[in-house]
């Protein structure tokens, strides 16, 4: 077996290119399983008996909700590496992963509201689900909020960090939320434990959005990250000799 | 097919509004983060840019 020393990757100067090179990759999946889902979405799934068409919805809220979530463990645990182990790429990527998150979660917020609308009657309740996955998105503003307030870069690393993990904590709320209090909010559609409670095509179609989602959100992550080296490594020489810096 | 034609199919069954207004949004979000993400990158190259000059500038 070939050694690779993976902290090589750990710097600036060799993830910029070898992010280039796999955002081709990662963004033609995200079309591929994008155009898969939207087909299932609008022309394999059947109409739900009980909600007509308005439960196609759920192929965008139900991906998007879970990226919300899963994006920010992921964003969490790069901003915790990146403090304990003081590596500047780190909490590049944090940084860089924030912004996707909030959008989901902004997405999950207002997609439910527009399936709420003619499904519950209302567009809001402060139900536990739709709360927690409200301070979730809020958690997102603030974490970019309180970065973008503290000039230095490594400093900013830090107080995001600590900010970041603490709120990890409201996953499993919201994860949760629909078995420990009695929500408005249905169940999961989706369990590890038992069959899935929705027709076959209907769950296929809502994989294929959150795999395109979830390509999507590696490939705009990975090219925020490299705008964001950009801006960090302005000093280095390496930088100075990037080949699109040259005319 | 659930479809008869293209006016039912952009009907959705009476919730057009609900539905369509989530697609879109998505789509809309989408394409405003790419070209967020893409006026950011313009951006850094172009301060970088102008630091190189002013420093080759300081240098002479």
């Amino acid at each position: 077996m070939r050694f690779i020393n993976w902290f090589r990757f750990s710097s600036p100067q060799s993830f910029y290119p070898l992010a280039a090179k796999m955002i081709p990759l990662f963004a033609g999946l995200a079309v591929i399983f994008g155009a898969a889902g939207l087909y299932i979405s609008f022309f394999v799934a059947p109409t739900d008996a009980q909600q007509g068409e308005a439960y196609r919805i759920i192929f965008v809220h139900v991906p998007a909700s879970w990226l919300s979530m899963f994006l920010y463990v992921i964003m969490a645990f790069w901003a915790g590496v990146g403090v304990s182990l003081n590596t500047r790429l780190a909490g590049m990527v944090a940084s860089a992963i924030a912004p996707t998150g909030a959008m989901f979660a902004f997405l999950s917020l207002w997609t439910g509201s527009l399936w709420g609308k003619p499904m519950w009657g209302t567009w809001w309740v402060w139900d536990a689900r739709l709360t927690s996955e409200l301070i979730l998105f809020f958690l997102y503003l603030g974490f970019i909020a309180l970065q973008s307030a503290i000039d230095d870069a490594r400093r900013a690393d830090r107080a995001g960090a600590i900010l970041a993990l603490v709120g990890v904590i409201n996953i499993p709320i919201i994860y949760f939320s629909v078995k420990w209090w009695n929500t408005l909010h249905q169940g999961a559609s989706v369990s590890l434990t038992r069959a899935p409670s929705m027709a076959k095509t209907m769950l296929v179609g809502m994989l294929l959005m959150a795999l395109a989602f979830w390509m999507y959100s590696i490939a705009v992550s990975l090219a925020r990250a490299r705008a964001i080296i950009l801006e960090r490594e302005r000093h280095a020489v390496w930088v100075e000799e990037l080949p699109e810096l040259k005319r | 097919m659930t479809w008869n034609s293209t006016a039912d199919f952009f009907a959705m069954g009476g919730y057009a509004l609900y539905v369509w207004g989530s697609f879109g949004i998505a789509a809309i979000l989408i394409t405003a983060e790419l070209l967020i993400v893409r006026a950011r990158r313009v951006a850094a190259l172009l301060e970088l840019r102008r630091e190189i000059v002013a420093r080759r500038g300081e240098n002479r």
